[in-house]
């Protein structure tokens, strides 16, 4: 097994969808992305910007219109069944057959592999062993979750592609999948996940690719992204008394210590400090000094979507367009 | 090889299945015995696709079977005016088992005429007087009959000694005719919809994506469903067939070896042409439109519930290149005539040609995502 170099290549990646008839999508626009082997690399993005797409151009689920696409040193066309052989996958939505069992439907998957794996193994391993007799149909949403990728493991992949795997799910469900996705990342494995929430790439992956409109936009480690934008630290408030537009205000506030950039946000204000100790109490005296009293103050640390919103001027969570994917 | 035995090897097969893959789960399992065994899962854990396989096609052969079963000569009605003249017409006419006599006056006679209930008056008049309504056949017969009772009772003498020869033997009835083409509808009904709505419903839940990102071989996949079907399709043929003996005394002419053979090439037909009309369909609508397009011109011409010879020959070669004409014709060939395999060739061969035109087209268009 080959465990040096990158496990994922994409040069200039392209993807046109063309529907008779109607304007051609282009899904993707030279998407550049490296994944090094052991490495969980995260896909972020808002729905649309081009993650499943690219996700599936990888598992050779779909044809790319241009570019270069590298799997474990294969070429899909080329390789296939090894390439197969090699990668473990979790689709967006895939409703497995209601009337096998967990145990049955992890067997039949495993069937398929050269490498088969023990089907109890891989149950205990993501905690489903209690569900080892259940019925598909009789599974909560985290737990057909789990068995999802309880398949994607079935054949002992080195390369571990999961496309949304905590999307629809509740808070419990989804911290369940992370735990299953951090111990597969303490395996060694290599591991692709695209997510539309923050705080699940930032908790599970060693990097993140931001995707945005077809392109990544910045790739780094949660701490260096974070590190990119200036502040640690975000303060939101908001004004009780205030007659005047919030636009008036920004300059006021953007002098204030530590200060990296202000924000009007739907019914206030978002600071980027780099120190609140100093900011705080400075903006205090300032709002003393004008008459204006706060409503609301709260601070936080400066998390991947304040790295997304300073890359993009958008929410990440605001953009809800359709996901191009058929 | 009689029915039993052939029940009790097919449940002799099906428990053999269990063991066979579990012996592989401590080694390598096979794939196409994992597949075979999910589709077999799948099936019998519904208990509607029981329902529609097993229980619906029974149903309806004991009801046409009870509502077309033999029911004796029917008596014709005549109604006789109460009037001395008749008394001897009367007397010949309720003497004869083949009529029922209503005795009243003139008007009720013609009461009973207008309302149905009798087809025919005998009223006093010159001689005897026959009322009547000539556009209703049943009527018509009944005057004929009626006059040949009364001719005879008078003295009149047959010109020609006649004897009647009625086919009501087992062999000749309707249900005879019914039963192999049952057997026929079903093996249409099973392969089109045990086929095509299981892979198109594979498809929405995007299992078949699912299943081609591993790797699996296709052809596995196909003979898993395929296999599958021929499966749950030998109780489904010797249940009906037994319902027909049992409750019917629907004799079977023709060798269980010929009779399986004609039942084989048609189910692999019809599941051919199943997996044709879900090769593409990505919603249960398109698959349910497909599937009535399909069936529907076969359940009206190829000779289910009655002869396909009834309808114009102008129309014969479509009817006769319908796959399910040729298949109800070689059932019924082998089931009731005892006909044997050679004589068959020709329905067999446009079965088996049905069957791998339409797989070999469905694997080249089958759409997996």
């Amino acid at each position: 097994m080959k465990t040096t170099g990158p496990a994922i290549v994409c040069e200039d990646l392209r993807k046109r969808y063309e529907t008779i008839g109607q304007k051609p999508v282009d899904a993707l626009v030279g998407l550049d992305l490296t994944a090094n082997y052991g490495e969980c690399l995260g896909l972020l993005g808002p729905n649309g910007a081009g993650k499943t797409t690219t996700i599936e151009i990888l598992e050779g689920l779909l044809p790319s219109s241009g570019g270069k696409v590298e799997v474990l040193g294969m070429r899909w066309g080329e390789h296939d069944t090894q390439l197969r052989n090699r990668i473990g996958i979790s689709l967006q939505e895939t409703r497995l057959a209601d009337k096998l069992t967990v145990i049955e439907t992890v067997r039949l998957f495993s069937s398929f592999y050269e490498k088969q794996g023990d089907a109890d193994e891989i149950l205990q391993s993501l905690s489903l062993d209690e569900k080892r007799e259940a019925r598909v149909m009789t599974l909560s949403g985290g737990q057909k979750q789990r068995l999802a990728v309880a398949c994607a493991l079935a054949g002992e992949p080195e390369l571990l592609f999961l496309d949304e795997p905590t999307t629809g799910l509740d808070p419990q469900s989804r911290r369940d999948v992370w735990e299953i996705i951090r111990r597969q990342r303490e395996g060694g494995r290599t591991t692709l996940l695209t997510t539309h929430y923050m705080d699940e790439a930032e908790r599970l992956c060693d990097r993140v690719a931001v995707v945005d409109r077809g392109k990544v936009i910045a790739v780094g480690s949660p701490a260096e992204l974070i590190q990119r934008i200036g502040g640690d630290h975000v303060i939101q408030f908001a004004l009780k008394n205030s007659n005047d537009s919030a636009e008036s205000h920004v300059e006021l506030f953007s002098k204030l210590p530590s200060v990296q950039a202000c924000h009007v946000e739907a019914d206030g204000f978002a600071l980027t400090v780099s120190a609140p100790h100093e900011c705080i109490p400075a903006l205090v005296e300032r709002l003393g000094a004008n008459r204006l009293q706060l409503g609301r103050l709260t601070t936080r640390n400066v998390s991947l979507e304040d790295v997304f919103v300073s890359l993009t001027g958008r929410r990440l969570t605001a953009e809800e367009l359709a996901d191009k994917a058929p | 090889m009689s029915e039993s035995q052939t029940i009790e090897n097919a449940a002799d097969g099906m428990r053999g299945l269990k063991p066979a893959a579990q012996r592989h789960s401590t080694g390598r399992a096979s794939p196409l015995g994992q597949l075979f065994l999910a589709r077999m899962r799948m099936f019998y854990r519904a208990p509607e696709a029981i329902f529609w396989t097993y229980g619906f096609p029974i149903l309806l052969t004991i009801g046409l079977g009870v509502a077309f079963r033999a029911k004796g000569v029917e008596k014709v009605t005549v109604a006789i005016e109460d009037a001395a003249p008749l008394a001897q017409v009367r007397a010949s006419l309720e003497k004869d088992p083949g009529i029922k006599a209503k005795v009243g006056t003139a008007s009720q006679c013609a009461d009973w005429i207008r309302k149905g209930e009798a087809m025919l008056a005998v009223i006093n008049a010159d001689g005897v007087e026959y009322r009547f309504d000539p556009t209703r056949p049943d009527a018509s017969l009944a005057r004929l009959k009626v006059d040949d009772v009364i001719q005879r009772g008078a003295g009149r003498p047959d010109a020609v000694h006649v004897t009647d020869m009625t086919a009501t033997a087992p062999g000749a009835r309707y249900i005879d005719f019914l039963v192999p083409g049952l057997l026929g509808m079903n093996l249409m009904g099973g392969g089109l919809w045990g086929i095509g709505f299981v892979i198109v419903d594979m498809r929405i839940r995007k299992l078949l994506k699912r299943l081609i990102a591993t790797p699996m071989r296709k052809r596995d996949f196909f003979f898993s469903v395929l296999g599958a079907r021929m499966a749950f399709m030998v109780p489904e043929m010797i249940l009906l067939l037994l319902t027909g003996r049992l409750l019917f005394g629907v004799a079977v002419a023709g060798s269980a070896f010929n009779i399986a053979v004609v039942i084989a090439v048609g189910a692999v037909s019809f599941a051919g042409l199943g997996l044709l009309a879900a090769s593409r369909a990505d919603k249960l609508e398109t698959i349910t439109g497909l599937m009535n397009v399909i069936m529907l011109p076969m359940w009206i011409f190829s000779g289910v519930f009655f002869a396909a010879s009834r309808f114009p020959d102008a129309i014969q070669p479509f009817i006769q290149a319908l796959p399910l004409t040729q298949l109800n014709n070689a059932l019924r060939a082998v089931i009731s005539d005892g006909a044997s395999l050679s004589s068959q060739w020709m329905p067999l061969t446009i079965l088996a040609a049905y069957g791998t035109v339409s797989f070999l087209l469905a694997l080249r268009i089958f759409r997996w995502t």
